[in-house]
């Protein structure tokens, strides 16, 4: 858009009043802006948070900015594939990076790991949830949300974690899929369902206090959650698509994601 | 077709033809109600039936959850009655689709009320016909073209459902895993070929809805446009 106005101003400079003068000042101003462009970013809903956080530091940086989307992995594959303008993938998987970048829709070899998800069972209640989960086996409740696990990582990861405890059998009729973790949590937060198995970056954002209650599930009742983000081909030749996921990586990047409470 | 889709496609056919019978036994009094009454209030009951027509679902489903959960009101009065709570429950979709699918009964029906003329039904009172009695023998026969379009528009919009479900259902298998969710599902996890089977299934089914309907309302309209 910045070029379009670049592109217009020759027009407008033919008028000589004062107005005019301001107008041209204005669109000159943006033109020196164009240089700073835009990041069209599909995020996995569970990064959506710490994205905005890191966007902030992004943006102070370089002067790019993002335009984000936040949803369910699966859902940004399918849209990949039929052609969205998305210019970044930050996912909630490494296969889906992998994949993308196989079938050609990706950079190859711009995909690598910024996270190691963590993933909670949470509950809106205060003390619901015990720090070993046993409010799981206890059965005290009616509902317990997930993300959907053909669709999301973390719904997969909570399968597991049920699996692991041998609690297939009792908790399967309780079970409420959500599209992804945002809807899990929201399920969750109005206290439709009492328990939800969500991320732990949704639960414990920094500087907020944690509402509810929540157990940190131990990464070996659950396969290691890899989130890899990649450079999608609408983006190869965008400088600030290069510099978002450079910042990433870098150390600046790297504290938000640990503030957050990735592993990485 | 496989067992998954088969619940799928049986529990979408349930949950439209449970709502019909509902949106016909609720939204007939309603329509007739609206057709004859010459009160103040009209426009705002109108008004009101006629709000998913321009509503987005999803402020529907958004409301419906924070109402029907367990501090709104619907909410703690289904758990007062001891029948627990709606959302993620066949039943909670069922009172989904009856409210987002009123406009589409109500309606066709108070049209079709709208054109009995008058001097009908006071033909009928001359001949001691019963208020109930006229309603039932003279106005609902004369009416026949609405019901049946009201009845399809019900069922099919029901089927069509997405938005209100994909908020309030939880993608249950058997209880809230309707055609539009899975359908929604299969896209999202690029199975493809799957949505395929789903979605043109829709397709001819929206199709041989419509031809019924304008094949079944057909000869009354002309007998309507002969007789002056």
């Amino acid at each position: 858009m910045g070029q379009n106005a670049c592109m217009s101003h020759p027009s407008l400079s033919g008028g000589v009043c004062a107005r005019t003068a301001t107008w041209l000042a204005a669109v000159l101003l943006m033109c020196g802006a164009a240089h700073a462009a835009e990041v069209t970013v599909a995020v996995a809903t569970n990064f959506a948070g710490p994205l905005a956080r890191i966007a902030e530091g992004f943006t102070a940086a370089t002067g790019h900015t993002l335009k984000t989307s936040a949803g369910a992995t699966g859902k940004f594959y399918s849209q990949i594939v039929a052609g969205a303008p998305f210019e970044v993938l930050i996912a909630a998987d490494d296969e889906t990076p992998k994949k993308l970048v196989a079938e050609g829709h990706a950079a190859a070899g711009s995909n690598f790991t910024y996270a190691i998800g963590v993933l909670v069972l949470w509950s809106a209640q205060p003390g619901f949830v015990d720090d070993q989960g046993a409010v799981l086996g206890a059965g005290k409740f009616r509902k317990l949300a997930i993300a959907n696990p053909k669709l999301a990582p973390y719904g997969q990861a909570g399968l597991e974690v049920i699996k692991a405890k041998g609690l297939t059998d009792a908790i399967t009729p309780k079970l409420v899929t959500a599209e992804s973790i945002a809807q899990a949590y929201q399920f969750v937060t109005t206290g439709n369902a009492e328990l939800g198995f969500v991320a732990l970056s949704q639960v414990a954002v920094p500087g907020k206090p944690v509402t509810g209650s929540y157990w940190r599930v131990p990464a070996n009742l659950y396969g290691e959650i890899r989130q890899d983000a990649v450079l999608l081909k609408p983006g190869e030749k965008s400088a600030a698509a290069a510099a978002l996921l450079a910042y990433l990586k870098s150390p600046a990047g790297k504290a938000v994601v640990r503030a957050y409470g990735y592993g990485g | 077709m496989d067992a998954a889709t088969w619940t799928v496609v049986r529990l979408t056919a349930e949950l439209a033809a449970l709502s019909t019978v509902l949106l016909l036994l609720l939204g007939t009094p309603v329509a007739w109600w609206l057709a004859r009454t010459r009160s103040p209030f009209k426009p705002v009951l109108a008004s009101l039936v006629a709000m998913p027509l321009v509503l987005p679902p999803s402020v529907i489903g958004f409301y419906l959850l924070l109402l029907m959960g367990p501090h709104g009101p619907v909410g703690q009065f289904t758990q007062w009655l001891g029948l627990g709570r709606l959302p993620f429950t066949f039943g909670g979709l069922v009172v989904a689709s009856v409210v987002y699918s009123m406009p589409f009964v109500v309606q066709p029906l108070q049209q079709a009320f709208e054109a009995i003329p008058e001097r009908t039904l006071e033909a009928a009172a001359t001949l001691r016909a019963g208020p109930l009695d006229r309603f039932f023998s003279v106005a609902l026969p004369l009416a026949r073209p609405g019901l049946v379009t009201a009845s399809v528009l019900g069922f099919a919009h029901t089927v069509g459902e997405f938005g209100v479900v994909l908020m309030i259902g939880g993608n249950i298998p058997g209880q809230t895993r309707v055609l539009s969710v899975a359908l929604f599902e299969h896209v999202e996890a690029a199975e493809f070929d799957q949505a395929h089977r789903l979605a043109a299934g829709m397709v001819v089914f929206a199709l041989v809805v419509l031809v019924t309907l304008y094949w079944a309302n057909r000869p009354p309209r002309d007998e309507r446009a002969a007789t002056p």
